[in-house]
Parts: structure tokens; sequence; C-alpha cells
């Protein structure tokens, strides 16, 4: 368990981190950088997996079951999404140095 | 087990922000993707592994691998069939399932704890309840966001006083938050009317919002889910959720700054007002007339053209347009004649959104040029060629303090010496408010659907 103070210092640490990051990206990945973080926070299927796996009612179960393939749909959506774009970048790269 | 298990998390964290600093760079930013993508399926895989997933019996081990197995199932299909226009829409669908999966969570811990069980007390429960409210805003707000840009719901709806509604909302269910945050023991049915209220509050919040801010929303979206993952990651123990959710948040965050800074609104005002409510700015009439062009008359324009400026929007992603674009451009480069393009920072639904549509063309990045670099030369182009972009070449936001978009810095297609519009009809844009470029002297008018009208350019061009 991470108590009080510690996770505190995380979650500033975290957020620093994730501003710093991005402060200097160029337009054009705006709109794959977006799809890239919305894959990163699908590490919620990992949350999602513990919760269903210690639910113990059906309700709970009911619940966590939804949980798990929404964050499996977070996850793999935003990854394929991101590669696909990522992708056309690499092709109009290699067309542009073929050039 | 249990410290190999943490050993992953922290790598898989790293790897997160690394991947996520190469995916700031147009060159590094594939492999940032398939790191990041490497270090999910690790997390995922010694996950099975944790004494809360592999203790708790095979039934739930079984739910998890199917449930897991359904929704990569769906969301590869979707993912992998959709076209790349409707990418922003489908971000914003894999978004709204992230935040739907951190309310999922904290639904489950909830109900345990109603149940009698301990889930941790104190900060823990107040960050795990903070979290849920704000996934399910996330979840309902990024699925009407779907629905909006996905054209199932194309009016924005505005209730009679919807602000103090909104209000009215947000109090009672951060009440209810307040209830369950706070107190030793908690039933059931206040843990169901919560996540009612905040799943209401995102339909509410969003409904007003016009289509044209929508990026900027499903960014703010995304930062907010991100946020939610992290107050879960507490509520869980787990530091990888911590930390990557943390860094998608305050990076979703900057990223949405960015975003309204580039069309000069405040972020209050894109959540808190809606085009349209500005009342009076409708009312004022536009002098001239819309003259309309032949394509093959527009054909000969450019053709015999020095420098000629494509303003790419909406109405090209619509009409699937950039590859016949991207045709037409290499036709005029053979003449001689300078093609650029120009792209405003929210042209499309998404900021970098009509780069990616003319990388998938083939389109060369050295033709393509931010509005702070091609504005100045407008004034030395022959023709502008406007494709389905309206709000970001009006030129009301220069001139009518009035505009609900005065102010915006937009592409100053209409000082080119001639510029012609392809459009696909006569009304006016997604915002709702008339443009006066097309009444311009120097403007004509070339009605179609954006694939056609390239496709008669095309034609018109080789006929020469």
């Amino acid at each position: 368990m991470i108590e009080g103070f510690t996770a505190l210092y995380i979650f500033m640490l975290a957020a620093f981190t994730g501003y710093e990051v991005i402060s200097r990206v160029p337009v054009i990945l705006h709109t794959p950088l977006m799809s890239g973080s919305n894959f990163i926070h699908g590490i919620v299927l990992v949350g999602a997996m513990v919760a269903l796996g210690h639910a113990e009612t059906g309700l709970e179960m009911l619940i966590g079951f939804i949980g798990v393939i929404l964050a499996a749909g977070n996850a793999v959506g935003g990854y394929v999404a991101t590669e696909r774009m990522l992708e056309m970048f690499n092709k109009s790269n290699r067309g542009g140095a073929a050039k | 087990m249990s410290g190999f298990i943490e050993i992953v998390y922290f790598v898989a964290a790293v790897v997160f922000i690394l991947g996520l600093k190469k995916m700031s760079s147009p060159v590094t930013a594939r492999d940032g993707i398939v790191w990041a993508g490497v270090a999910m399926v690790a997390a995922t895989l010694v996950t099975f592994f944790s004494p809360s997933v592999y203790g708790h019996g095979f039934f739930n081990l079984l739910l998890i691998v199917v449930a897991i197995a359904v929704g990569s199932y769906i969301a590869y299909k979707s993912a992998k069939s959709v076209e790349m226009t409707d990418m922003p829409q489908m971000i914003a669908i894999y978004n709204g399932m992230g935040g739907g999966a951190a309310a999922a969570i904290a639904a489950v811990e909830l109900v345990r704890f109603a149940g009698g069980h301990d889930i941790g007390g104190g900060t823990v429960q107040l960050l795990a309840v903070l979290g849920a409210l704000i996934g399910a805003v996330s979840f309902s707000g990024s699925a009407i966001a779907f629905a909006k840009l996905q054209g199932l719901m194309n009016k924005t709806l505005r209730l009679p006083s919807h602000q103090a509604l909104n209000i009215a909302l947000f109090v009672i269910t951060v009440l209810f938050g307040a209830i369950l945050a706070f107190s030793g023991e908690v039933g059931g049915f206040t843990v169901f009317l919560f996540f009612l209220c905040a799943l209401a509050l995102g339909v509410m919040v969003t409904l007003p919002i016009g289509g044209a801010d929508m990026p900027v929303v499903i960014s703010l979206f995304n930062a907010l889910t991100g946020l939610a993952v992290a107050f879960e990651g507490y509520l869980l123990g787990n530091a990888a959720m911590i930390i990557a959710g943390t860094v998608v948040g305050s990076s979703g965050t900057l990223l949405t700054q960015l975003m309204a800074k580039a069309m000069n609104r405040p972020l209050s005002n894109i959540l808190f007002s809606s085009f349209g409510s500005a009342g009076g700015a409708g009312e004022e009439t536009v002098e001239g007339t819309m003259k309309e062009i032949e394509a093959s008359d527009a054909a000969v324009m450019m053709a015999y053209a020095d420098k000629v400026i494509i303003v790419p929007g909406y109405g090209m992603a619509v009409a699937q347009a950039q590859h016949k674009l991207a045709e037409l451009v290499q036709l005029l480069e053979d003449r001689g004649v300078t093609v650029k393009f120009a792209i405003h920072p929210v042209a499309g639904r998404m900021p970098g959104h009509m780069n990616v549509l003319l990388a998938e063309a083939g389109i060369d990045y050295d033709k393509i040029y931010d509005l702070e670099e091609i504005n100045p030369e407008f004034p030395t182009a022959d023709v502008a060629l406007v494709i389905g972009a309206n709000d970001v070449v009006n030129p009301v936001a220069r001139t009518n303090p009035d505009s609900p978009i005065y102010g915006m810095p937009i592409l100053d297609a209409d000082k080119a010496k001639n510029c012609i519009v392809i459009k696909r009809g006569k009304g006016s844009g997604f915002s709702g408010i008339e443009n006066h470029l097309f009444y311009a002297e120097n403007t004509r008018m070339l009605y179609g659907d954006a694939q056609k009208a390239i496709s008669e350019l095309i034609a018109g061009v080789k006929q020469l």
C-alpha cells in the first residue's frame, strides 16, 4: 500500500513529468499523441482485473466484468488507432526520402 | 511473486513515460507506441499472478479472460476497420471506455464497502469516489462526443436554464459523493444514485458543446480519464496506474490548453458557453452574393497560376478526397505551379487531423505549413483553394467583434488574388456562422462533394 505523503510525492513528480514530456511537441503530432496517451491510461485494465478478481457477489462480478471489457477496449483500441496513425507518418517519411 | 509483479509494474511505468516522450517526435513516434504496447502486455500478464486475481477462484479468472477477449476483439475490429477520417470519434470512444473502467473499479470497491468490506478508509476512500466521479463523467461525456462526431446527434441541445441545471446536478452529485467518501457505512442505493448522477452530469455538460469545440473537449476528457485512473490506482495501491494515469492527466491538460490556445478561446468559454448562445451576431446581413464557378474554369485558373495555396478542412476528410488531391497537386507541380498546404491548428475535428490525412495520401511534410508560416504568403498566391473548410477561413474572426469566433486566428485565404471554395451546399458551416469569405469579390464557389469536385479539376487540368 502506498501511504499519504509518499503518494503525494509520486503524484507531483508524475504530473511534472507528463508536463515536461509533452511541452515541445509539433502540431502535427497532437492527434497521434492524444491517441497515444489515451492508450497509456489503458493501464486501467490492470486495476479492472484486480477489481474483478476479488469480486464476490454477483453484482460485483457484473460491474467488474463490464469494467474489464471497457478497459481492454481502451487499451487495444487505443493501441491500434495510434499505431495506424503513426504508420502513415512512417510511410510518408519513406516516400519523401525516396524522391 | 509479488515482488516480481512490482518490478514489472515499475518498468512498465518507466517505459510508458519513455514511450510518450518518443511519441512527441515524428521520427521516433512509431517506436514509442510499440514500446508502450509491450509494457502494457507485460503489465497485464503479470497481473494474472497477483494475489487478488490468482487466489480468488477459477470462476473470476475465467470471467477476466472472457472479458479481456470480448473487449479486445470489439476494439481491435473497430479500430482496424474505421476510416482515418473517423479517428477522432474513435479516440473519444476508447477514452470513454477507460473512464468507464475507472468508474467500474470504484463501483466494485464501493459495493464491497457497502457490503461491509474494508477498502482502506480515509483519503483512499475519498480519492476512490473522486476518481469514480471523474471517470463516470468522462465515460458518458465521451459517449456524447462520439455521437456528435459520428453524426448520430447533430443539434447542440440546450435546455432552458441549462447552466443552472448543470450546477444543481453537480452539487447533488458531489453531495452523494461526500456521503460515500466520508461515512463509515454506506448503502448500495446511495452508490447507485451517485453513479447515476455522475453519468447524467457528463451527458449534460457535453450536450450544449458544439462540434467545432469537440477536439478540445475530447482532449480534456482524455486528461480527466488519466486522472481518474490515477485515483483508482491509489485505491488499489497500484503504482503503475498512479504514475501512468497522472502523466496522462498532466500531459493531457497541457495538450488541451495548447488546443484551446490555437482556437483563441479560453477553456471556460468552450465548456460554459456555446456557439449560437451569443445572440445578435447572426442578424447582420452579408453584402454581395455567392458566385459560382465551373470546375473547368477553376482548373484553368489553377493550371496557369504561379502559386496555389490549398486549405483543407473537414469537408476534404468526409469526402475522403486526400488521394485525389495528391493527384491534382502532382499534375499542377508537373506544370510548374508551386503548391503549398495551409493547415489551421484546428482544421478538421482535431489538431493534426489534416496532417494525418495528407500523410496518408503521401504528400510531403515540407509542403505543409502552419498558420503563422503561411499567412504572410497568401497575398502573393494566385489561387487559394479552400476544400471543405469554413470557420478557419472566415474573415469575421478578424473584423467583427460581435462574432462568436472573433479573435480566433484564421488563415487569410481572402487575401489571395483569387479564392476558390469547394463546398457541398450553400448552408453555413459547423458553427452556423455566415462566412463572409464566400461572398467576397474575389471568391468563386465550386459546389459539390470534395472528391467529385477535385476529380473534375483533375480532368480539367489534364485537358489543357
